[in-house]
């Protein structure tokens, strides 16, 4: 039974959504070329003019904006409102470099908390529902975006942020919350804090995860929703568009709906900017139709998926975009092959190891080397040497033809990989420091 | 009856097993027998304690992964020949020996004490038992 938060637009004809799009996308282009001296400068660059772009048809004629430009605009380069009307500010985690910082006015947090309440409406969530939100508050998106949305749907919320997990499960437990929102690998952890307090799926009341802001595969979801009893739905935003609820699973689990009257979703050659045709896999670039304050034109998300227009048994007619399947920027290339982290966790989680895991890339002799630490689990320990070895080279054996390249897989003790409480930390690339 | 013995995984580097036996020191758990497989990687402790099942509480709680094996353990004359006839008795029976080591301690004067761990316990125990050969328990242990 699938729920919705607002039917009319969720489950608009695929007409109405395009004629929405290009009447919204001209009003956008004229605010931007108004107010974002920064991105006028790169359309006249490339000669290209408001008037141009008369339908989402002509969106390819619009230049990209990419991280670097954001960098380079900060703090306020790309601002689009007035300061007088900006009401608040979100900033990304900074993995990779200088911090990016997006705002927003009142009416861009409004509607970003209507894009959220969709994603938990989406989930089967109800205001008779209590939804725990274990995202970090603060500059990340993650715990005020869900909150707004939880809020505006009318559910009882719960702001325990990110931490102290036995105080989660404590509020878990005493509030019966039904709905969980936080990374897919605090989940992880908290059901296997929870085992360790002796806690299974029946002695809590969770019924649905909201889980994103970090790239997990299909085998986790499965882990998590045997060993929460929940079901386990994704999530996807940015800071830069706003932050969780650009797109998000329905009752199908298989592929997140774009809030299409939001945001325009292209998909393109990562080398070539080219667009592709629907289907296709390519970086993914996202337009934002009505924020504000932090207005991106065709920004490139670095993030590697697919998109399709196919009925969905839910009814929503947004567009979906299939889980991704790593950020460009998350792709290691080892000894010249590309590499995504999302492959190895599906070949670990295939041979019954936990989604727990570390990537160490190092070179040696001139030579990349890849180290795969995994835990050893009760289920997979056995007194027998030649077993667990065996087991060891089955793995290294679907390492490599998944991979194409030789990994070594370090079975390490039980909880010695740290384990995080907001984006888990699954790379660390030594070379870097011999560049 | 045969006795269980808790094999233990380990990373195959400094400190690991002084940590292990730390914990069980910590507890007043006394070691009857050890012995260590190993491979580059990890490694796997096997143990006989006096107090098998608060030796595996101990380890669970620190984290440890570790399972319960039974294991055959036998009084055998510290003379030549002694370890032939029990090995001899085991291959008539078709019985396989995975690995055994040795007790730190022995029972009484001029025998070994061997463990043995083998693909069938109870065939075992029955081959040794028709040529009357002593089989240690669980309480025997303890109270060495």
């Amino acid at each position: 039974m699938s729920q919705y938060f607002q039917k009319e637009i969720e489950c608009a004809s695929r007409n109405e959504i395009e004629n929405l799009q290009n009447e919204k996308l001209v009003k956008q282009v004229q605010h931007v070329w108004d107010n974002v001296p920064y991105y006028r400068k790169k359309m006249e660059q490339k000669g290209v003019k408001p008037e141009d772009i008369r339908s989402t048809k002509d969106l390819y004629k619009l230049p990209f904006i990419s991280k670097a430009d954001l960098r380079e605009s900060y703090p306020y380069g790309l601002l689009g409102a007035p300061l007088k009307d900006c009401v608040r500010i979100h900033s990304t985690s900074g993995t990779t470099g200088k911090r990016v910082v997006a705002f927003y006015t009142q009416e861009d947090l409004d509607l970003w908390s209507d894009c959220c309440a969709r994603a938990l409406a989406a989930a089967g969530t109800t205001p008779e529902d209590v939804v725990q939100i274990s995202y970090g508050y603060g500059l990340f998106t993650g715990g005020m975006g869900l909150h707004g949305g939880s809020e505006k749907l009318g559910s009882l919320t719960v702001p325990t942020s990110s931490g102290n997990t036995e105080r989660q499960i404590m509020f878990i437990q005493d509030l019966k919350a039904t709905v969980l929102c936080c990374t897919p690998s605090y989940a992880a952890y908290l059901a296997e804090t929870m085992k360790g307090m002796g806690l299974g799926p029946e002695d809590i009341s969770l019924k649905a995860g909201i889980l994103g802001a970090e790239a997990w595969t299909k085998e986790m979801r499965d882990d998590i929703e045997a060993t929460l009893g929940i079901k386990a739905y994704d999530i996807y935003g940015l800071t830069e568009l706003s932050g969780p609820g650009v797109a998000y699973d329905c009752s199908a689990q298989d592929g997140m709906h774009i809030n299409e009257d939001h945001f325009i979703a292209e998909i393109i050659d990562p080398e070539t900017g080219e667009v592709l045709p629907e289907g296709s896999e390519g970086e993914l670039v996202f337009t934002s139709l009505d924020k504000k304050a932090f207005p991106l034109l065709r920004y490139r998300t670095r993030d590697i998926c697919s998109l399709s227009t196919k009925p969905c048994s839910c009814g929503r007619t947004f567009m979906k975009m299939c889980k991704p399947r790593g950020r460009t920027d998350d792709m290691l290339i080892i000894r010249g092959v590309n590499v995504f982290p999302s492959q190895i966790e599906t070949v670990l989680m295939n041979n019954g190891y936990p989604a727990n895991y570390q990537l160490v890339v190092d070179r040696v002799n001139n030579s990349d080397t890849l180290d795969i630490l995994v835990e050893m689990t009760p289920e997979m320990f056995t007194d027998n040497v030649g077993e667990v070895s065996r087991r060891q080279k089955d793995l290294v054996a679907d390492l490599k033809s998944m991979l194409g390249i030789k990994a070594n897989v370090k079975l390490v003790a039980p909880r010695t990989i740290p384990r995080s409480e907001g984006k888990a930390v699954r790379v660390i690339d030594k070379r870097k420091l011999l560049d | 009856m045969s006795v269980k013995q808790l094999s233990i995984f380990l990373e195959n580097k400094p400190g690991t097993l002084q940590e292990m036996t730390q914990k069980l020191s910590d507890h007043q758990i006394d070691l009857r027998a050890l012995s260590l497989a190993e491979t580059e990687g990890f490694g796997i402790c096997r143990i006989i304690v006096n107090d098998v099942y608060e030796a595996a509480t101990v380890l669970k709680d620190e984290g440890y992964i570790c399972r319960m094996i039974p294991v055959v353990v036998v009084p055998i004359p510290d003379e030549p020949g002694g370890l032939n006839r029990v090995l001899q008795m085991f291959k008539a029976a078709s019985v396989n020996v995975e690995y055994m080591y040795a007790m730190l301690d022995a029972p009484e004067d001029h025998s070994a004490t061997m463990i043995f761990k083998v693909d069938d316990v109870k065939a075992a125990e029955k081959a040794l038992r028709a040529h009357d050969l002593i089989i240690l328990t669980q309480d025997e242990i303890a109270d060495m």
